[in-house]
């Protein structure tokens, strides 16, 4: 709604400091982020990418630094940066007693739109929720959570969204989903952060890569870029076997539920 | 973001009232201990208690319907506390709402879900023989007392609902609220007590709360003993809600 609000970074993080008692989580982090694309936060676990997506969100104060998005500073004005906002926590943060349509519901009433039903269908119908829409969150699997989680993210369409580990304990037909669902929301315009200690996942999805290590940002750069930084590739002549991946979802996969060979070698 | 508090408490309160409904077990949990030690102590020791005129368990509600409430608060801190380690708290936090409203639907989920515990239990009280002259006024007198000592001990639960690190730690705070009775008028007479549990007794505020209900029930002169049960819940409230916001605002920070 605010899409062209500012010009430039539409997030924006500079000397960005912050410690819990001695510990000193980062130490300076900066980098920016371009309006509607996917950036990629790589770290591993206890690296602060989630200390800083709660800083950007205004869940927590940062001990030093600026950071701003949509041009609206997180410190100062924190309450129009929820405006811009929306957050995909690391764990799915669904209402496990309500429906899944009730939870779409609640988040469309609280960002005072009209027609939360409606707003709560399309959503169902976009991410293949309308058949669980009226069975309680309970009795979802971790993907479908996931699904209604990044669903009730998008609500208001806000112009940035976070996502913090937003496949972490799914298994890989719903991470495939996820992704897709990530992709289209950057189709759109929106601009994405988002967090990730899989290097598969932010080079699938991400067009800048920023790699969070000791508290600063030590790269951060595109794809190709990135591998600019070690020594060019040789080539070399290695067989061309499936990976585990491949053949998992080949076999689990949607299109693989006629009666196929299963017994015999697929690497053509 | 403050126009929209009364709309976003709303929402949030329906949404935590259908915790409420949907899963009934817990009215019933937080009632069943309460009627449990009634029909123990009205059955079982009451007999060997000497409560002057009244029959015992119109002595033995007032205390009762304290420990109702003490046992429903451990349910406030619990449900706020899956909020918190769910993520759903942080969602909430992170939208543009009346972020305070987060906390106030919490507040009067409880009130409205320890008054239904509350009515259930005066109910097994009127069938085990409870009886009260007391008029109109008297039982809204009764309600408003009840009401204040229910926010009261919510936002002393609200604090290890928002700071607790695990389920366990969430609602052990109310163990020596439900005991607290025990060591006052509620079960027997203070004045048949050794001295030094008879001083603490008669000065701790189950024993003012109690005996102000009961003589609102029993259509006794009150006293002074309603305004000090008043001065003990306002003044619980008014600590634990600083204490309870204080323990927000470092959350939320």
């Amino acid at each position: 709604m605010t899409t062209n609000k500012v010009r430039g970074p539409v997030i924006h993080v500079q000397g960005l400091e912050k410690s819990y008692k001695e510990l000193r989580v980062l130490r300076g982090v900066d980098f920016d982020v371009a309006r509607g694309s996917i950036f990629a936060l790589l770290g591993s676990n206890g690296a602060g990418k989630t200390t800083v997506v709660k800083i950007l969100s205004t869940l927590l104060k940062a001990d030093a630094g600026t950071a701003s998005v949509n041009g609206l500073d997180v410190a100062t004005q924190p309450a129009d940066v929820r405006g811009s906002i929306s957050l995909t926590g690391q764990f799915a943060a669904v209402d496990e007693i309500l429906s899944g349509r009730e939870n779409l519901v609640l988040v469309a009433r609280l960002r005072h739109l009209k027609d939360p039903g409606k707003i709560a269908d399309d959503l169902l119908a976009r991410f293949s929720l309308t058949d669980a829409g009226a069975r309680k969150v309970s009795t979802y699997s971790g993907g479908m959570r996931r699904r209604l989680d990044i669903a009730m993210s998008l609500i208001g369409n806000p112009p940035v969204i976070f996502l913090d580990e937003p496949t972490t304990g799914l298994d890989p037909q719903a991470r495939i989903e996820v992704w897709q669902a990530i992709k289209e929301l950057a189709g759109q315009g929106t601009t994405v952060l988002l967090t990730t200690q899989y290097l598969d996942e932010a080079e699938h999805l991400a067009d800048r890569i920023a790699i969070l290590h000791e508290g600063r940002i030590i790269v951060n750069g595109t794809l190709a870029e990135l591998k600019q930084l070690l020594p060019p590739a040789k080539v070399e002549y290695v067989e061309k076997q499936p990976t585990l991946e491949d053949v998992f979802l080949t076999l689990v996969g949607a299109n693989a539920n006629n009666g196929h060979d299963r017994n015999a070698g697929t690497n053509a | 973001m403050t126009k929209h508090f009364f709309g976003d408490t709303t929402a949030l309160l329906g949404r935590s009232l259908r915790h409420i409904t949907r899963s009934a077990d817990t009215i019933i949990t937080t009632t069943i201990m309460p009627i449990a030690m009634m029909l123990m102590f009205v059955y079982v020791f009451g007999g060997a208690i000497n409560t002057g005129s009244q029959s015992y368990v119109t002595y033995l509600l007032p205390g009762i319907l304290l420990i109702t409430v003490a046992s429903g608060i451990a349910y406030t801190a619990f449900r706020l506390f899956m909020d918190m380690k769910s993520g759903i708290f942080e969602r909430f936090q992170s939208m543009p709402i009346a972020r305070s409203s987060v906390l106030w639907a919490h507040v009067l989920t409880s009130l409205i879900a320890n008054l239904i515990s509350l009515v259930v239990v005066v109910l097994v009280a009127l069938l085990m023989g409870f009886r009260s002259s007391a008029g109109v006024s008297a039982w809204l007198a009764v309600a408003g007392i009840l009401t204040l000592f229910t926010l009261a001990l919510t936002w002393i639960a609200v604090i290890p609902g928002l700071s607790a690190k695990t389920v366990e730690g969430a609602s052990a705070f109310s163990y020596p609220l439900i005991f607290l009775p025990f060591l006052s008028s509620a079960f027997v007479p203070t004045a048949t007590m050794p001295g030094p549990v008879r001083a603490f007794a008669e000065h701790q505020p189950v024993t003012s709360i109690v005996n102000a209900i009961r003589d609102l029930f029993t259509q006794q002169p009150v006293g002074t003993d309603i305004w000090i049960a008043l001065a003990w819940c306002v003044g619980i409230l008014i600590v634990a809600y600083a204490f309870a916001m204080n323990t927000y605002r470092r959350k939320i920070s």
